[in-house]
């Protein structure tokens, strides 16, 4: 993988003081009311069902041709309401242009993508992230000179609605959406576990905090379907470990997940269902027990046996 | 999960930053007791006329000052589209061309178009030269950078070759007597005229003052997000839902507008309009006022205008040599303080600096510039 580890490698300084001092004193009780406050501004203002159900987003037929490259080759799947659905296959397979297909970055050759029941077209990519689809990035792409909170609000704005001119006559709305983007921003800053660097410009946060940063920034848009790229990248097994509860917590709010990601247990311990891509086909689609015991998911990753691979 | 995640390295703290947080942990109150008093003083300078700063014998000291303050509004108008939004504009001189145009057809005895008053036609730059600003950026914006530059280079170009060839704008020969806003003396005449420097100085600082707020405003808002969002990295921007296209017009407009003031409140000064004054030599010396500065930090962008536009006035030695001197200052500056005097700063929104003081009980840490790094002990926090 070609991460920009921009901040890995700085001395290491334990993070102690503001919110997570502040956290750590509270009481159960106390810290019960925190964490329902947190998790109230968090979710998103419009009603989201969270049974799993119908379908929130088909790819249907999506190939999409490089030149003579098939990136993507008549992939079908649907992400239903509610679900974390995980996509895997090995290197070059085709997922992160599958998120680069739903977000409008590229269009397909042929087929569509439809988000409840519309397809997407030849929709904007902004316009796609105000209907409700929201990603992070494999290589973490970030607004380097904002400060994380910024970051966020930037995300925040896609629900905005202030104008340019009411923005500069400082009308009663736009001092309203600053407020509650702010606090709200703080809100998921503290919800992915990094409110204690809120201020800081993002380029400066650790490596770590940059891919938290990733995702309260999607979830800042309020989408109703959020694309994870490898979130857990560079991560250590504690890490990953509180990821897999972050994540589960983002759905537990309501949103539907679409996860990409190399590592077999975090996939495994995390999804609801899992999509295997393979050279731009699907080639299994499943629960996770099935995805595991599946001879071609098996052969994919190990290389097939005529390789000698295997 | 944090615990052996790391903060940014420590190290000292630059007299800048310093300055920059005490200002910051100011009350409003505070900050317009520091500021009043500054900009009475600012406006009182003509008259003081201060030994050292003084550009007289050579020039006429409030003309000098007009000049400053005159390219400071330009500076102000570059930065939104080069410091905010990121855009490469080599034609600025263009809108400001279109500017100073549209105060001497509209003024000047020499044009045949009906006459207006001075002031009324100052809001009438404004809105022609946004509307130059749509025609040029509609088509160029969606270009990426490279291709920007050398498109603006072609507008500030074509519009100083429209001067020359069309009949109407009077090439070489120009206009006389533009206007200029009403009021007389004692003695019966104009208030505003070209040998007393003072009252369009005056003008043009409540001009600079009313569009720093007002822009100040912008930048203090999702557009000046938008902005900084676009700079930074454009295609993630769309990506989160900014409106690219619409916020770089919106840039390109508001910089053309205040372009096309300061060309108006130039043509009224100076009283006389041609074509010899908007070469593209002109445009990169408005450039070099922004980037010497501190492109997309307003304070620096007026300080780069005061280096640029005094010092060639203060010290009439090196007039003949300026562009040798700025080229070479750039040069050094780029070398060693890539940002420019003031570097670029991304303020925490106005609200978050309260948000985040509740949440976490301790006043927040404005973070440090790449160059400037923050205090130890200080990041750690309370
Ligand atoms: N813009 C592009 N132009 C040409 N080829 C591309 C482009 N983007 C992706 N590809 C190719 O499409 C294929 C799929 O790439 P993609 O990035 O989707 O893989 P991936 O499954 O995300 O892999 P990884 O696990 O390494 O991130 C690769 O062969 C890649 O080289
Ligand atoms: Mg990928």
């Amino acid at each position: 993988m070609s991460e920009d580890v921009t901040a890995a490698d700085q001395p290491e300084v334990p993070a102690e003081g503001g919110i997570v001092a502040e956290v750590a004193r509270m009481s159960p009780a106390e810290l019960a009311a925190h964490e329902a406050e947190v998790a109230e501004a968090v979710a998103p203002d419009r009603e989201i069902e969270v049974a799993v159900g119908d379908t929130l987003l088909a790819m249907q037929d999506v190939t999409l041709q490089f030149g003579g490259l098939v990136a993507l080759d008549s992939v079908n799947f649907e992400i239903r309401r509610g679900e974390i659905l995980g996509l895997i296959g090995p290197n070059g397979a085709g997922k992160t242009t599958c998120f680069n297909v739903m977000t409008g970055v590229y269009r397909p050759t042929s087929g569509q993508v439809v988000l409840e029941d519309r397809p997407l077209g030849k929709r904007k990519r902004h316009e796609i992230t105000q209907l409700g689809i929201a990603r992070t990035f494999q290589n973490i792409r970030l607004f380097g000179e904002m400060t994380t909170l910024e970051n966020v609000v930037v995300g925040a704005d896609a629900r905005h609605k202030t104008s340019v001119l009411g923005a500069l006559a400082r009308v009663p709305r736009h001092h309203r959406e600053e407020r509650e983007a702010v606090e709200r921003g703080m809100a998921l800053l503290e919800f992915v576990g990094i409110a204690d660097r809120a201020a800081d410009k993002a380029k400066n946060l650790p490596y770590g905090y940059q891919r938290r940063l990733e995702i309260a920034r999607a979830l800042a848009t309020e989408p109703k379907l959020l694309c994870l790229d490898e979130p857990a990248a560079g991560f250590n097994p504690a890490e990953k470990e509180e990821l897999m509860g972050l994540i589960r917590k983002i759905r537990g709010d309501g949103y539907t997940v679409l996860l990409i990601e190399h590592d077999m247990r975090l996939v495994m311990g995390v999804t609801d269902r899992i999509v295997v891509l393979e050279f731009g086909k699907k080639i299994a689609e499943g629960v996770p027990a099935e995805i595991r015991d599946n001879p071609a998911v098996i052969a994919a990753y190990l290389g097939v046996p005529d390789d000698g691979a295997a | 999960m944090n615990a052996h995640h790391t903060a940014s390295p420590p190290a000292k703290v630059s007299g800048m930053q310093t300055m920059r947080d005490k200002w910051n942990s100011l009350s409003r109150v505070q900050q317009w007791a520091v500021l009043i008093p500054l900009v009475v003083l600012i406006y009182l300078l003509p008259v003081l006329n201060p030994p050292l700063l003084t550009t007289e014998p050579n020039y006429n000291f409030p003309i000098a000052m007009f000049d400053v303050a005159r390219y400071a509004l330009i500076a102000i108008g570059l930065n939104v589209v080069v410091g905010q939004a990121g855009l490469l504009d080599l034609g600025y001189v263009g809108f400001f061309a279109v500017g100073a145009y549209v105060a001497a057809l509209f003024t000047s005895p020499d044009s045949m178009l009906h006459k207006l008053p001075y002031l009324a036609v100052l809001p009438l730059a404004v809105v022609v030269t946004m509307f130059f600003g749509v025609i040029l950026g509609a088509p160029t914006l969606r270009l990426r950078g490279d291709y920007l530059a050398i498109v603006t280079l072609g507008f500030g170009e074509m519009v100083r070759l429209l001067a020359d060839q069309v009949p109407a704008l009077r090439g070489n020969s120009g206009f006389q007597t533009v206007g200029h806003p009403p009021g007389t003396r004692a003695d019966g005449t104009a208030l505003f005229n070209q040998t007393d420097g003072k009252p369009w100085y005056w003008l043009a600082v409540t001009l600079v003052i009313g569009v720093l707020l007002l822009v100040g405003n912008l930048e203090r808002s999702r557009v000046g997000r938008a902005w900084v969002a676009i700079r930074e990295d454009e295609a993630v921007a769309e990506i989160m839902g900014v409106p690219t296209f619409k916020y770089k017009i919106w840039a390109f407009v508001i910089g053309a507008a205040i372009g096309g003031l300061s060309g108006a409140l130039y043509a009224g000064q100076i009283g006389f309009v041609n074509n010899q004054k908007f070469d593209v030599t002109t445009s990169v010396l408005f450039l070099a006022a922004v980037v010497l500065g501190g492109s997309g930090n307003k304070v620096g962008v007026m300080l780069g205008a005061f280096v640029i536009a005094y010092l060639p006035l203060r010290f009439s030695g090196i007039a003949e040599y300026k562009y040798l001197i700025f080229g070479l200052a750039l040069i050094v500056l780029m070398l060693f303080r890539p940002q420019g005097l003031l570097g670029a700063r991304q303020r925490l929104l106005a609200k978050g600096r309260e948000a985040y003081q509740r949440l976490l009980g301790r006043p927040e840490q404005i973070s440090s510039d790449s160059s400037l790094v923050a205090e130890p002990g200080k990041e750690a926090g309370a």
